[in-house]
């Protein structure tokens, strides 16, 4: 009954991510906060900077030219641009 | 068999022809202005069109510097000229001598009155604009899939940002057909999902060229588009219906992709930025607690706790003192003003008896006289009442016997 309950939050967006980093070194800089609370903001802070830069590093986008919506479906192909000039 | 003519010849038979018919020679023509430009000569080249032919027409410095009005895309005038044939390239144009505006060119006046009527309707209010996301993920480009804006476009989304998804939805972008499929395609992104940015242009052209942006059913359809639209109608200076109604205007296509998604080497500076600030805060934050920390253990309290107690209580001795002599003080003052009270009162007790009808009796010499052998028979004395003095000579001295 209890795991159900402690399912994945889901994933938080880049600028959800670095919303929340810009609000961290906000408050690290400017709330008088206690050593524990400032220590486990420094981790969040961290892991949010990794997840960001993970972000960054996912794969080259995908370029496709619509070629037409039948009902449901979408067709669609690779769509190349020359880069001969 | 028929004469056979050089192109050169008929082209010359031509121009005679036209050049020596007096009727074309001083001419007036009406149209409305397209493809305006002024080169820096000054010079102004444009084309006069009505609903279904259009004229070259030129305006040479000299006579276009008496213009009253500078003229503009899309405005009805009436010109004299003269038309003449271009050999070169086969061409005829009328070289313009006069210009009158004839009221604005219908065209250009039914842009101004969709313009009106969106506004007032709201539909290009700053509050509707919506924000661009800062990381798009996938972007939907709706243009000609075979002219240089896609490419364009496609190239710099890629060289800023690779990770974005592009979706490149074709559409007519010039010519009757292009404001339904341009609605068309505007209407399908509601219908795909994963997108959440739409870039909606065309290369540059003249104002003819870019008209289906103007059209009132492609305004409509992207203020009711589900995604931000940033429009990109390659033209620096005129403003198209769908640049107002866009969330984002860009002058170019080129400029559309850029404003649309970061540049990724900045965003990784920017995030090691912040990574550093964050470590540089919590070194800050651990030095300052550390350094609270030393200054409690060395306070006098731990380290020398007599001493301290000896610092308070000559705090409290001092204080004492201080107390004491404060109501010293105090009772000095009061005795002082007591004392003067009583002066004032024995300073005014025998004017207070003067005035109920006693004297006083004084010697030349300001003596008191309380006996009467004390003066002698014949001596001068002065009776002091409560107002004035009276000098007296004494008649004769009665001693009293004492006891």
């Amino acid at each position: 009954m209890k795991e159900a309950v402690t399912a994945q939050a889901p994933e938080k967006s880049f600028e959800e991510a670095l919303a929340r980093l810009e609000q961290i070194i906000e408050e690290l800089d400017h709330g008088e906060l206690k050593l524990e609370e400032s220590l486990r903001l420094f981790e969040e802070g961290v892991s949010l900077a990794r997840y960001c830069n993970s972000k960054l590093d996912e794969a080259q986008g995908r370029v496709e030219l619509l070629l037409g919506v039948d009902g449901e479906n979408i067709l669609t192909k690779d769509f190349c641009i020359d880069e001969e000039e | 068999m028929a004469e056979v003519y050089s192109v050169s010849q008929l082209t010359a038979y031509l121009k005679k022809l036209v050049e020596e018919d007096p009727h074309l020679q001083q001419i007036w023509v009406q149209g409305e202005i397209s493809n305006f430009t002024r080169h820096s000569s000054g010079h102004l080249y444009f084309t006069l069109k009505d609903e279904s032919a259009r004229l070259r027409c030129v305006m040479f410095r000299r006579e276009s510097q008496r213009l009253k009005f500078l003229p503009q895309d899309g405005m009805a005038v009436t010109v004299l000229g003269r038309l003449a044939i271009y050999p070169k390239n086969g061409e005829y144009q009328l070289y313009v001598a006069v210009m009158e505006a004839s009221g604005v060119g219908s065209l250009y006046l039914a842009y101004e009155q969709l313009k009106e009527r969106l506004a007032k309707e709201g539909l290009f209010d700053q509050a509707r604009k919506r924000r661009l996301p800062v990381l798009p993920r996938k972007i939907a480009v709706l243009t000609s899939p075979t002219g240089a804006a896609v490419r364009d476009i496609i190239r710099i989304l890629h060289r800023r940002y690779p990770r974005v998804d592009i979706l490149v939805i074709p559409v007519l972008v010039q010519g009757a057909a292009a404001p339904q499929s341009l609605v068309a395609g505007l209407d399908l992104i509601g219908r795909l999902s994963g997108l959440d940015l739409a870039i909606i242009g065309r290369g540059g052209g003249s104002i003819e060229e870019l008209w289906a942006f103007n059209d009132e059913h492609v305004a409509r359809a992207i203020a009711r588009c589900p995604i931000p639209v940033v429009s990109a109608v390659g033209h620096e200076t005129d403003f198209t219906i769908a640049d107002f109604v866009a969330d984002l205007r860009a002058p170019t296509p080129s400029a559309a992709a850029e404003l649309s998604v970061p540049e990724i080497d900045k965003l990784r500076e920017n995030l090691g930025a912040m990574e550093s600030r964050l470590k540089n805060l919590l070194l800050q934050i651990l030095e300052k607690k550390r350094i609270l920390l030393s200054k409690a253990a060395t306070h006098p309290v731990l380290t020398r706790p007599e001493r301290w107690l000896a610092i308070r209580r000559q705090q409290v001795d001092l204080a004492r003192e201080e107390m004491v002599n404060r109501i010293r003080n105090r009772l000095e003052e009061k005795k002082h003003s007591l004392l003067k009270q009583i002066a004032k009162l024995e300073a005014l007790s025998p004017l207070a008896t003067l005035t109920r009808g006693y004297s006083i009796c004084l010697r030349k010499d300001g003596s008191v006289v309380s006996r009467a052998g004390q003066v002698r028979t014949g001596e001068e004395i002065n009776i002091l009442l409560h107002r004035g003095e009276l000098c007296c000579a004494v008649l004769k001295v009665k001693e009293e016997r004492e006891g």
